[in-house]
């Protein structure tokens, strides 16, 4: 059965109908990846680690042992991005100062899709401590995008993005503070969702940003983005921060947008959004309103103050989070050092990579004395007119929708000389996170040969308005190409050369038991 | 206008030791970026309250009752060098 199983296209709502009419074992299921991985992987780097003897054996016991393993996602394989703990597999954030880190503990939306029975297949690359938007900040590698290996996945978690546009996954879990799932979402061809702020526990996210972080799913579908959500959110008693969603999380049905109001916001559009990716945008409203929605114009005033508050909001929230990393408890620790302070000073100057350093250097001048008022001080009160722009436009609309990124896929490299022109990837996602709320990108076509993502935002806890909305509307886009793995840098060997800053050196370590054992 | 003489000393109260040469890299760098975020003074927020947190959570409370945690192997099972059951670190400069 599984030869004819096709990973660039399964989808995780056909997978578990056919593990559930027992026309594949969990297994081969498993196995279809685990081989697509060792096919791809050498190009795509999606994987820091790839558990590939637990998730076989894993499987094997769920296929053994179906009557006790039957849980609502049993034999699902799932790839994780490496910021969320897991007991008994290295957990490294793409950083030197946790290049060996063993977590005593898991993060509780991975245990609650272990205790679910997925198979975790290992985890995934992205920018140090989630800080970037092309996974070009990682210690350890640089991801390729699978529809052009010479383009990055976007970031920070362009891991687990490409993993699942590459079959290396059938579904991925990421962390989005400013865009971090939707972009790369966006830029591989796949679905992304960051749910409502709280809607899902942080806790064993390695934290970045805690007023901003939030988990969620990449996957092939809208339908898969639903069915992994309903099973990671929930109040935890280990995140004070997080909610119970005062509904169940719908599967989506239906075809049809009728009595949708939709707002596409005029500044987003201002913000220098590239020809190829307004002409797909531009086609993806004119389908919703053949869909019976209704599309107007609204206004985001503060849109373009949303990236300066957020840099300041973050790098200040990152530099009192990252402070826990100083070579006492965990982590890299300095040789050699003569005292204490020596020894903080040269494990952080040695664990942390430029840009962690440059976002610690922005939020410790930020909070630091006479600089408090006028930059985190002013960035938290825009951030409320940021906040009130949203709730202003959603008395008057259902659903907010735009590009998701202002380009495709750009050429690794190409940005890394200028921070700024880094962040402006996530002109259009960073306003969602100051404001707290839920959206989606899914893919709406291609420019040049490479993915567009289209944007759809929601007010708090609208995430069943947002999915029915964005299922409808994936339905009529018919988006079912796969890529192709082309390299558009394959004449010179420099770019591959550059590509594996330090191939998948952690891969070997076999931890100690298959994930989840511990769970049960 | 930032200085290198202001990322030093910011270096040193965020316990980050620069290579010679990082600093005044980063001089230029973290200048261009404040350059970009001073924009938002041209926005009047003297009336707009800040926002810490964007849902109305108030404090999460619980039964102050002992339960178990972290075991003390287990809290040591990654520090870099440990002493009589606690963490090892340098003298104090």
């Amino acid at each position: 059965m599984s030869g004819v199983l096709d990973p660039l296209r399964l989808k995780a709502r056909e997978a578990k109908r056919l593990l559930v009419d027992g026309e594949v074992s969990a297994a081969e299921l498993t196995k279809v990846y685990l081989d697509q991985i060792a096919a791809v992987e050498e190009r795509v780097h999606a994987f820091i680690r790839v558990t590939a003897d637990n998730a076989a054996k894993y499987s094997t016991k769920i296929d053994r042992e179906m009557q006790a393993m039957r849980g609502p996602l049993a034999g699902l394989p799932l790839a994780v991005k490496d910021n969320m703990v897991t007991e008994g597999v290295t957990t490294t954030c793409a950083s030197r100062i946790l290049h060996d880190y063993a977590p005593v503990y898991t993060a509780t939306a991975v245990r609650k899709l272990w205790d679910a029975h997925v198979v975790m297949l290992g985890k995934t690359n992205l920018d140090e401590f989630a800080m970037g938007s092309s996974t070009e900040n990682s210690s350890v590698q640089v991801t390729g995008n699978p529809w052009d290996l010479a383009t990055v996945p976007g970031g920070s978690s362009g891991g687990s993005a490409a993993a699942v546009a590459a079959g290396e996954a059938l579904w991925a879990l990421g962390s989005d503070t400013g865009g971090s799932i939707r972009q790369p979402a966006a830029l591989c061809g796949i679905v992304g969702m960051k749910p409502t702020y709280g809607a899902v526990s942080r806790y064993g996210l390695i934290a970045f940003a805690s007023s901003l972080d939030q988990i969620g799913p990449l996957t092939r579908s809208v339908y898969d983005c639903a069915l992994l959500l309903r099973h990671i959110v929930g109040k935890d008693p280990y995140d004070a921060t997080s909610v119970e969603l005062p509904f169940e999380v719908e599967l989506p049905e239906g075809d049809r947008l009728d009595g949708l109001t939709v707002g596409i916001p005029g500044e987003y559009l201002a913000l220098g959004i590239e020809p190829g990716v307004r002409a797909r945008f531009d086609e993806t409203v004119a389908l919703v309103e053949e869909l019976g929605g209704r599309c107007v114009e609204i206004s985001l005033p503060h849109t373009e103050y949303g990236l300066p508050a957020y840099y300041i909001i973050a790098p200040a929230e990152a530099s009192a989070n990252l402070a826990r990393f100083d070579g006492v408890r965990y982590g890299h620790r300095a040789e050699g050092a003569e005292d204490l302070l020596e020894m903080y000073e040269r494990t952080r100057g040695e664990g942390f990579g430029a840009e962690v350093k440059r976002r610690i250097m922005i939020g410790t001048y930020a909070l630091s004395a006479g600089y408090y008022d006028a930059y985190y001080g002013r960035a938290q009160r825009v951030r409320t007119l940021v906040r009130r722009d949203f709730a202003r436009a959603f008395e008057g609309v259902d659903l907010i929708v735009s590009p998701t990124s202002p380009t495709v896929a750009f050429r690794a490299g190409s940005r890394t000389d200028d921070p700024l022109a880094m962040y402006m990837s996530d002109l259009c996602t960073i306003p969602v996170n100051l404001a707290g709320l839920p959206a989606l990108s899914i893919p709406c076509g291609l420019s040049d040969g490479l993915p567009v993502g289209f944007q759809l935002i929601g007010p708090a806890f609208s995430e069943n308005r947002l999915l029915k909305a964005a299922h409808a509307l994936e339905g009529a886009l018919g988006f079912e190409t796969a890529p192709t793995f082309r390299d558009s840098a394959a004449s010179s060997d420099a770019a591959d050369a550059a590509r594996s800053v330090a191939a998948r050196a952690a891969a070997d370590g076999a931890p100690p038991a298959p994930p989840g054992e511990a769970s049960s | 206008m930032i200085t290198d003489d202001d990322v030093r000393y910011v270096a040193r109260l965020a316990r980050l030791r620069l290579e010679p040469g990082e600093a005044e890299r980063m001089t230029g760098e973290l200048a261009k970026i404040l350059e970009h975020i001073g924009k938002m003074s041209e926005l009047d927020t003297a009336d707009v309250p800040p926002t810490a947190h964007v849902l109305d959570v108030v404090n999460v409370m619980r039964p102050d009752k002992p339960r178990p945690s972290l075991t003390r192997d287990d809290a040591l099972k990654n520090a870099p060098a440990v002493a009589d059951d606690s963490f090892r670190v340098p003298r104090m400069g």
